[in-house]
């Protein structure tokens, strides 16, 4: 055994919890994280979805499109795909041990893979926001386009709708990483929310309060008319709305990081 | 020390392992028994991949529960055939060690140190999932030795192994208890388990039936009669003599008729009157050996069935 070796063992064994490892070991996985989940075939799905609006976008209005497609198609399954798979598919995989079985703490595996989860999703359906906002304004001319950026509203709200997109994947993601841990069959879970998401116009105010898709609808710059049908609730403010979902995302993320630490390696076989 | 303290798992109501109680101590100690024993329970156990039912366990004074601390320590080379997709042999010990903690200087140095000791450098840079199983042993195994821990537990590592490869890891592994490293293996290739095992503890249907070196548990078989094979000049006039004994239940000629099959209940009774009996009849003695004080022959008695 070198002596080098031995420096590396005690140096690393001496810093069992410090940031500067904790840095180290999330960076590690993140990258980890990225190689499978963007670049793998699998992630063809992925990118497909993400792509759907800026072919579509050209015949909605950007505000329209944004709630009827981006965050109520795209971003919600683009997120379950993602965020579901972030633990199930190591398992169908049989490959979660290998995580388990590196010195680092449970809990920071999990904020590390739904951070990197977070990441990419964020990442990717923002870009593919800013793209659309682009082909959507591009008819415009040029000289208009810029006017309305950086004299009118137009890149408060392009800010605005990123900002909502990244809370969208922050939100989403946690319920996503949830149901992929503690359900046998996460799809009926997802299914249910999508309903309920998608009933939220038809909810009384109250229930609105229990979904995402309300307080990301409450945030976006332009507000849409919800039909003669919908039951009308004041918005949440961005001091309601914003902290709400990082506390919902907050909670979760504690019972998760409670189901990973007690979590089995059991694939079906000894 | 390695401590299961009155430990007990149960997949529901299915036993997995029930009250065990044992200790580990530094060098190799295997774990041995059919499939479906608790072997592989007892190690994932000890690695904190499953959580025990009842009891504690304790590694090195690091409960498995404490993954940070417990993997500096521990190196585990599970039995799942099973590897992150389109991963090549040296990014499976580089992330590894990355996500452990080291630098990519440090973990690049490791890497190349563990695939050098398991002879894999050259197949280094292809993908895993074109590995023969022979390989991805190995792959497996560099992994769990390559951040030099102290404790090192195997599960069936000589699966798929071609004999000039187990004979290499056998040496590995004799080489790393000689450095004062605790090895649990488990197997049931008893031979090979038999040659490199300071310690055997045998295992049935997730109770420990037996557990000492391989000649000590043999010995704490005392109503099981020990066979030996003597091979002599006049095989019929020892085996009339020794017939006499009380401790000898039974006496047979080997088909060549050039030696003797004795079993005897009392090992160390027989040998004195033994001796006694070869100087009173002047007989030529070729070859004395116990016949079944192998590890297949303890495993057959306590289990039941044969290993292979």
């Amino acid at each position: 055994m070198s002596s080098k070796v031995e420096v590396y063992a005690s140096e690393v064994e001496r810093e069992t919890s410090s940031w500067g490892l904790w840095g180290r070991q999330i960076w590690a996985i993140f990258r980890s994280e990225l190689k499978k989940n963007i670049f793998n075939r699998r992630a063809i799905f992925f990118y497909l979805l993400a792509s759907f609006p800026v072919l579509l976008f050209s015949t909605f209005l950007f505000a329209q499109g944004f709630e009827a497609l981006s965050l109520s198609v795209v971003l919600f399954f683009g997120c379950s795909w993602l965020f579901i798979n972030l633990f199930r598919s190591e398992v169908m995989d049989k490959s979660l041990h290998y995580y388990f079985l590196t010195p680092v703490r449970r809990e920071l595996l999990v904020v590390a893979k739904y951070f990197s989860a977070v990441v990419i999703s964020s990442t990717l359906f923002s870009i593919v926001t800013a793209i659309s906002l682009f082909f959507i304004y591009t008819p415009r001319g040029y000289e208009a386009g810029m006017q309305y950026f950086f004299e009118g509203p137009g890149l408060s709200q392009a800010l605005a709708y990123i900002g909502i997109t990244v809370l969208g994947c922050i939100g989403y993601g946690s319920i996503f990483l949830l149901f992929g841990l503690f359900f046998r069959n996460p799809i009926i879970p997802a299914v249910f929310l999508y309903g309920w998401e998608m009933i939220n116009f038809l909810l009384p105010p109250i229930l609105k309060k229990l979904s995402i898709i309300f307080y990301l609808q409450s945030l976006t710059p332009i507000k849409l008319s919800v039909g003669p049908y919908a039951i009308v609730a004041e918005p949440a403010s961005p001091w309601i709305a914003i902290p709400s979902m990082l506390l919902l995302t907050a909670v979760v993320l504690f019972l998760t990081c409670l189901k990973v630490r007690k979590m089995e390696i059991s694939y079906g076989n000894e | 020390m390695i401590i299961f303290e009155d430990v007990s798992k149960f997949y529901g109501e299915i036993l997995g392992v029930n009250r065990i109680n044992l200790s580990i101590s530094r060098g190799i100690t295997s774990l041995v028994g059919p499939n479906g024993s608790g072997k592989t329970t007892l190690m994932n156990l000890m690695s904190g991949l499953l959580q025990p039912t009842q009891g504690s366990i304790s590694v090195l004074g690091i409960s498995p529960n404490r993954p940070e601390k417990l993997f500096r320590k521990l190196g585990y080379c599970a039995q799942f055939d099973s590897f992150p997709r389109g991963i090549t042999g040296r990014n499976f010990i580089q992330s590894f060690l990355e996500i452990s903690g080291y630098t990519r200087q440090e973990a690049t140095d490791l890497t190349n140190k563990a695939l050098t000791r398991v002879n894999l450098v050259e197949a280094a840079s292809r993908k895993v999932d074109g590995y023969s199983k022979g390989m991805r042993q190995r792959i497996r195994l560099a992994q769990a030795i390559a951040h030099n821990p102290e404790v090192l537990v195997l599960d069936e590592p000589l699966n798929g192994l071609d004999p000039m490869a187990r004979a290499e890891v056998i040496a590995l592994f004799r080489d790393l208890s000689a450095q004062g490293m605790y090895l649990i293996v488990s197997s049931h290739i008893l031979h090979e388990v038999d040659m490199m095992s300071d310690r055997v503890v045998l295992i049935n249907n997730g109770y420990i039936v037996a557990d000492g070196d391989t000649r000590g548990v043999r010995s704490e078989m005392q109503e099981h009669p020990l066979q030996i094979l003597i091979r002599c000049d006049r095989p019929s006039i020892l085996a009339a003599k020794v017939f006499q004994q009380d401790d000898v239940v039974e006496a047979r000629l080997h088909k060549d008729r050039q030696g003797l099959f004795i079993k005897t209940v009392h090992p160390e009774k027989f040998y004195l009157v033994f001796n006694k009996i070869v100087l009173e009849e002047q007989l030529k003695i070729e070859s004395i050996h116990p016949v079944d004080d192998d590890l297949n022959a303890v495993y057959q008695y306590l289990i039941g069935s044969e290993g292979s």
